[in-house]
């Protein structure tokens, strides 16, 4: 259905490209013979949403200063010129309006992508992404399906106060009827972003402003037109047999720095990105903790009901004879988040909250890590 | 104007209708209290300010004027009891609009007693007397049309062509019903009408069908397909205070999205009456400060609604714009059945049941010899039985499986998941049969 060009990427040498913004980036630096491409994750979900939208016609992006302005942080870079004003819209500032259009244009047969300049704005329009969009499939029995994908920025920046740095993965989370993704690198803002305008049912895509300026090395799969992740699988970023840690999103790239740290001083960390909050991918967090018996989640979001607490629930019902020390979460301050930078580095998880709490599950117990 | 201190509130219908029997009801608003008392002033004021500053006009075939800025030329229609000279809708088209109120009317009362004998539960919320606003607007769609409408959609439903034994058994929770059992009264989706919901939350459903609108739109100018689909959002007058409408009025406006806003002004929302809760009660007015016309009609009489809506529609399919349309009207039973109906007060509605949508076309048709009580009698029956038959197929029905409980949450069910397997949950037949831990 999706009239999808294969294009084919070499690593060497210069390329003509037919997608003019987010991969002059990677065309530019692909000279060098042997590199593998860097991509940063602005321009790999901008990558995405190009393609998507030049693959099918039904795609269209809403939102606050999408348009004109390219983008509040610049991921919609370009599209305004390349797709042109009916399918890249400027709103008012209007999120339950907007919100609740992308979903009266999706159950009429559209597929939009509605950005929220930062999910904090999403909670004007939360009745819709719940009530009329996350609860229609089942309450009309499979009649009207909303393809909508509800994406923007999400918890913590730097410096911007209480309003606008809350994490809405663990209230999105439990809401049936949605998918929420939250990814780290940008293959997984390309793969999932890509998957999530596929999909048929309503995304909540939460991204991290802090993340889209960073560069990851992506392969030639990924920069395929078509590559597409999964909903619903974690990855395993890396592997280990002393402690399993788990998080998502900007948190990730923490607990990697985190396993850098307590592999010197002879531990052996396995971080699962869980680029899936629902689905929540729990049989890969069984598989990982049955390997190593011990668990540390780490989030950014508020304590109480957050996805460490889920993910705690989840193991003690399936594993808990595998734990051979209590689960430790990691979560932000269960205070607004403050403005002063002291402060707010003691309100949001550092790296070496997660090697402490890594270390502490290990001299919880004597007994050795049974091996799978 | 006289107050009465202990006097319960008894609400005068605004008199811009020309045709409204109000003048028969010339008592004033006796409203207690303090606030009111300016808000009586006031409002008389403001109704004779309105009444001065509207042109008398065009006879009824006159075009709603297109505004930009101005106020609005509010359509004077004749008053449907009088004879007309040339009549406003053909034989065929006069029972098919008396089939359609008898339909909503006999449909919801049947509804009352199911509900008082406990075959059906929860929020019902019914929609008698309001049923020339639904009938006047939706009869003169197409299958392609959109309708958007509140918890009060029974008869939008039917209306649209949703048969009687889907709405029926859907009110039953079985699982024949249009939603399988899984949305209930409040939530009446068909895709094979278009009928989009059934939206529990006011103003929840006015964005949705916005966006059904902008669908139209798209799929014209973006899509290039031939399409001149129209959206009608039914909501009440409590919603016209909500953000949300307003939201909409401006980006309908602002994009010329081919939708109607319909304001099924019953002048109650639960118990919470319109003049207490507006600031300014005339809701059309609210439609020229987004840049579309705001019209206000009768909506107790159905020839005049289908005229206001032959307008509005027209508009929107020739890519004109929005409208705001606002129906007085009244719903003869409490908000929902639950309700026990206390605030209103008796003489208000008695007002109202003199000015029954049914009677009042049957009257019509009779005086100008479109139909003979014997016709009409025989639509009764008809009706009749296809009511009785839907509540015998909707009690005869299965209630869900329970399968059915998991289903429809995802489009794409691997929604669910990863099992403790390492497989899509949906793929273990267990889980679909319900039977498995979820």
């Amino acid at each position: 259905m999706l009239g999808v060009l294969r294009r084919k990427v070499a690593c060497q040498g210069a390329h003509a490209w037919g997608l003019e913004q987010g991969l002059r980036v990677i065309a530019s630096r692909a000279l060098s013979s042997s590199a593998k491409e860097t991509m940063t994750v602005r321009d790999a979900l901008n990558s995405a949403l190009d393609e998507e939208m030049s693959a099918d016609p039904k795609v269209f992006v809403m939102g606050e200063e999408v348009g004109e302005y390219q983008g509040a942080y610049k991921i919609t870079k370009g599209l305004l010129n390349k797709y042109g004003p009916e399918r890249v819209l400027d709103t008012p500032i209007t999120e339950a309006g907007f919100a609740g259009i992308g979903v009266g244009a999706a159950y009429y047969g559209l597929k939009p992508v509605i950005e929220f300049m930062t999910f904090n704005f999403s909670m004007q329009a939360i009745d819709h992404i719940i009530n009329s969009a996350a609860k229609s499939n089942y309450m009309s029995s499979g009649q009207i399906s909303v393809p909508i994908v509800f994406r923007g920025p999400n918890g913590a920046a730097a410096g911007v106060g209480a309003q606008h740095s809350q994490c809405y993965a663990a209230w999105f989370g439990a809401c049936p009827g949605l998918k929420v993704l939250t990814p780290y690198s940008s293959e997984d803002a390309r793969g999932l972003l890509k998957a999530a305008i596929r999909d048929p049912d309503p995304v909540v895509f939460l991204e991290n402003e802090l993340l889209y300026g960073e560069s990851f090395p992506v392969s030639a799969e990924v920069l395929d037109s078509s590559f597409c992740l999964p909903i619903g699988k974690a990855k395993i970023e890396r592997e280990g047999k002393d402690v399993t840690i788990t998080a998502f999103s900007k948190m990730v790239g923490y607990a990697l720095q985190a396993a850098d740290i307590l592999a010197k001083e002879g531990f052996s960390a396995e971080v699962i990105n869980l680029r899936s909050i629902r689905p929540l991918d729990r049989a890969a967090i069984n598989a990982s903790v049955r390997k190593t018996n011990r668990l540390v989640t780490v989030e950014e979001g508020f304590p109480q009901h957050g996805v460490g607490a889920e993910i705690c629930a989840s193991v003690l019902e399936d594993s808990f004879e595998y734990l051979d020390a209590a689960v430790e979460r990691i979560s932000g301050a269960d205070v607004p988040m403050p403005y002063a930078a002291n402060l707010e580095r003691m309100a949001v998880p550092q790296v070496e909250d997660i090697v402490r709490a890594a270390k502490r599950t290990c001299y919880r117990s004597t007994a050795l890590a049974a091996t799978a | 104007m006289a107050c009465s201190a202990t006097a319960k509130i008894i609400h005068n219908p605004l008199m811009l209708s020309s045709s409204r029997s109000a003048e028969k009801y010339e008592s004033c608003c006796k409203i207690s209290g303090p606030t009111s008392l300016l808000g009586s002033k006031f409002l008389g004021k403001k109704l004779l300010s309105a009444k001065s500053a509207i042109s008398p006009a065009s006879r009824r075939s006159g075009a709603v004027v297109a505004v930009s800025s101005d106020v609005v030329k509010e359509k004077k229609l004749k008053s449907s009891s009088s004879a007309a000279s040339n009549l406003l809708i053909t034989k065929e088209e006069g029972l098919v609009l008396y089939e359609d109120m008898y339909l909503g009317r006999a449909f919801e009362d049947m509804c009352a007693q199911m509900y008082y004998r406990g075959k059906m539960f929860g929020f019902v919320h019914l929609y008698n007397g309001q049923e020339a606003v639904s009938t006047g607007f939706i009869k003169l769609l197409k299958q392609e049309d959109c309708v958007v409408s509140t918890y009060r959609d029974h008869v939008h439903s039917l209306s649209k062509g949703v048969p009687a034994r889907q709405v029926m058994s859907e009110l039953f929770g079985k699982t024949t019903g249009c939603c399988r059992g899984q949305g209930g009264s409040m939530h009446m989706f068909s895709k094979e009408h278009n009928v989009l919901g059934g939206f529990a939350f006011i103003g929840e459903g006015i964005p949705v069908a916005t966006g059904a609108a902008f669908t139209s739109k798209y799929k014209r100018e973006v899509l290039k397909e031939n399409c001149d689909e129209v959206t009608l959002a039914f909501f009440g007058d409590g919603t016209c205070n909500n953000g949300q409408f307003f939201e909409c009025l401006n980006m309908a406006s602002l994009w010329k999205l081919p939708i109607v806003f319909v304001v099924e002004n019953n002048l109650w929302a639960i118990g919470m009456s319109h003049l207490r809760s507006t600031s300014d009660p005339q809701i059309w007015k609210k439609g020229p400060a987004f840049g579309m016309p705001g019209v206000h009609v009768d909506g107790m009489d159905v020839l005049k609604v289908r005229e206001v809506a032959q307008e509005a529609i027209g508009r929107a399919r020739r890519g004109e714009g929005p409208t705001l349309v606002e129906c007085e009207t009244y719903r003869f039973r409490g908000h929902s059945l639950a309700d026990p109906d206390e605030l209103r007060d008796p003489a208000e509605k008695a007002h109202y049941a003199t000015r029954d949508p049914i009677t009042a076309l049957k009257k019509y048709l009779f005086e100008n010899n479109l139909a003979n009580e014997a016709e009409l009698k025989a639509i009764d029956k008809k009706i009749d039985e296809i009511i009785e038959d839907s509540v015998e197929f909707a009690d005869a029905s299965p209630v869900p499986a329970r399968n059915q409980l998991l289903e429809n949450v995802f489009a794409d069910p691997r929604g669910f998941g990863i099992g403790p397997d390492g497989k899509y949950r949906c793929e273990d037949p267990k889980f679909t049969e319900g039977t498995a831990q979820v």
